[in-house]
């Protein structure tokens, strides 16, 4: 017999993360398909109000203590598996941020049940629950299934639409009154982005390189590029994390997300992460080597090709343009 | 201080990937393997820690196509010593190479106590079980924190003081007592390089130490029914060309949008 869905919504500084209402939106089509409620749960601190915010879910519970102000993964895995217990629950969707990183392992360790990562749809057939997860940044996905449907399942951000979660109903909201597991693992404080030199997101010409780019040498090409074009240069995770660009120019998930006029992508596979931060810019422009690079799936215009026989080509020609 | 850092390879995602035969793995003929992005910051972040603290960089990776190579720079960047684990590992999940890292510790009789540090890349792209980190911490009951971008210690060093990214550039401190398996995005400097000749001269000065762990076996309850690859969604109107052809017409549709004056 099939049990409940229960969601855990994330929040961060007192708002809602938007991938909550994502999973609340999937979440209840799924518990319609399978004829089972469909639960969700807060933790934190000063969170009561939040729940209301949650009503597509038929039960919401709520605990509400000082000690929960970003709790650790462990303090959040050990409640989630008493819930688990308590509601006979089948299946728990964790939201796949950096926010809550490790509870979804950590729960699945400590109920024996397998973990789904990176799940970017779910669906139902003849009772059976199937999963997409993305691998290898987005150029391959896989479908999986669990046994009996029990598993943990961490929903990759952007995934599902925000509208289906939201709802004005009137969930049923219980205040749970649950032992805290002790923890040494203590939130000290928040740390305020720190500004560049330029703002990527105020931009209306963005060149962007990824993996591509090859190594810091190149930046130097591909920065005369943005100056002919009057704009910018910016980058994917992999080129600031090798500190060849700064961090204030990062584009995607856990960096800045810009809607430029323009947004030349070179050598940028296009992963989730990235595309998540771009995807709205106004004419998207790709070259990348891969015929199958994901980018191409969000650009306007695409060129297969080694950015390196096109750019100075490029650079040239808007030189030529502008002086005649 | 005793830190030990966990490597693992992975498919190079710069080259195409292809489906194997059996439509559920990926084929490995032509496949090029690389250490993941973030395990070579979480080595980075050791030897940074090492030459602020001391202490000794133990490098523990499964066996993997050029994982030797990836060993041998390691002790150049500044390792201690460095440790295969012998076997197929091909397809392995990280419930299962928790357990084998775990292993690792009481087949060598390490202590985890208050001098041990653990990092690992926060999260592989491989990684369709889960990140390692997470695994690992619980089997050792070791404390956890993810996706670190800076680590420092207390003055006694017995607590680690981490930054944590969250979204947006905005980030949060933490702080936790050793034992701490910590998953790492970023190191607080960029991976250092270190010349071919100084990883050649290490290949004949240095040995790479086995310890034979024996697979464990783990029962998923998931199970794989298919890979593909995706269908790009075909939005991208394609450019064909050589690049001067190439070149005009990106110069004619950025004219189009006035995005550049005619």
């Amino acid at each position: 017999m099939q049990g409940p869905i229960l969601i855990l919504a994330e929040h961060l500084r007192g708002d809602i993360a938007s991938l909550t209402f994502e999973m609340l939106g999937i979440g209840r089509k799924l518990a319609d398909d399978m004829k089972v409620p469909l639960h969700s749960v807060i933790f934190g601190k000063d969170v009561a109000p939040l729940a209301s915010q949650l009503g597509v879910s038929d039960s919401v519970f709520v605990l509400n203590h000082p000690q929960l102000d970003m709790p650790s993964s462990e303090v959040v895995a050990a409640l989630l598996k008493t819930l688990f217990e308590q509601k006979n629950v089948s299946l728990v969707l964790i939201g796949g941020t950096n926010v809550s990183t490790g509870i979804g392992p950590k729960l699945s360790f400590r109920l024996n049940l397998p973990f789904v990562n990176f799940c970017r749809n779910i669906r139902v057939k003849d009772g059976l629950v199937s999963f997409t997860s993305q691998l290898f940044g987005g150029k391959i996905l896989s479908d999986v299934r669990l046994q009996e449907n029990r598993g943990v399942v961490s929903v990759y951000p952007g995934s599902f639409p925000i509208d289906a979660g939201k709802s004005d109903r009137k969930p049923s909201i219980e205040m749970l009154d649950l032992p805290l597991e002790e923890t040494k693992v203590i939130f000290k404080k928040y740390l305020e982005p720190e500004a560049g030199d330029i703002d990527i997101t105020k931009q209306d010409v963005l060149v962007s390189v990824g993996r591509g780019i090859a190594n810091a040498d190149n930046i130097a090409l591909v920065n005369e590029l943005a100056d002919a074009l009057g704009g910018a240069l910016c980058a994917s995770r992999p080129v600031i994390d090798q500190g060849w660009l700064p961090l204030s120019r990062q584009v995607g998930k856990s960096g800045m997300t810009v809607k430029p006029k323009l947004y030349l992508s070179l050598g940028v596979s296009g992963a989730p992460e990235h595309v998540e931060g771009m995807k709205d810019s106004g004419l998207i422009v790709a070259i990348n080597t891969d015929p199958n690079a994901p980018i191409f799936g969000i650009s306007h215009y695409g060129i297969c090709a080694d950015l390196f026989d096109i750019v100075p080509t490029l650079i040239e020609e808007i030189k030529t343009h502008k002086s005649e | 201080m005793d830190i030990f850092v966990f490597l693992k390879m992975v498919p190079d995602v710069v080259e195409e990937l292809l489906i194997g035969e059996d439509g559920k793995s990926l084929d490995t003929q032509w496949l090029r393997m690389k250490l993941s992005d973030p395990d070579e910051h979480a080595l980075e972040e050791a030897v940074i820690l090492k030459e602020k603290y001391g202490g000794t960089v133990t490098v523990v990776a499964m066996e993997a196509p050029e994982v030797e190579e990836v060993l041998f720079t390691a002790i150049a960047k500044g390792a201690d010593c460095a440790v295969k684990l012998p076997g197929d590992w091909a397809g392995i999940q990280a419930p299962a190479i928790a357990k084998l890292f775990a292993s690792y510790f009481s087949l060598t009789q390490h202590q985890i106590g208050s001098e041990t540090l653990i990092l690992i890349g926060s999260q592989a792209i491989d990684d369709l079980e889960g990140e390692v980190a997470p695994y690992l911490a619980e089997i050792l009951g070791a404390h956890y924190v993810g996706v670190v971008t800076g680590i420092r210690l207390d003055e006694e060093k017995k607590k680690a003081i981490v930054m944590k990214e969250f979204a947006g550039g905005l980030r949060g401190e933490f702080e936790l007592p050793l034992p701490a398996v910590l998953g790492v995005q970023a190191a607080e400097k960029p991976p250092r390089y270190v010349p071919v000749a100084k990883v050649r001269s290490i290949m004949k000065s240095t040995r790479i130490e086995t310890v034979d762990v024996s697979p464990s076996e783990i029962i998923s309850g998931l199970s794989v029914e298919r890979l593909f690859i995706p269908e790009v969604a075909g939005k991208a109107k394609m450019i064909e060309g050589p690049p001067e052809k190439v070149s005009t017409q990106i110069i004619e549709i950025l004219v189009e949008c006035g995005i550049i004056r005619r």
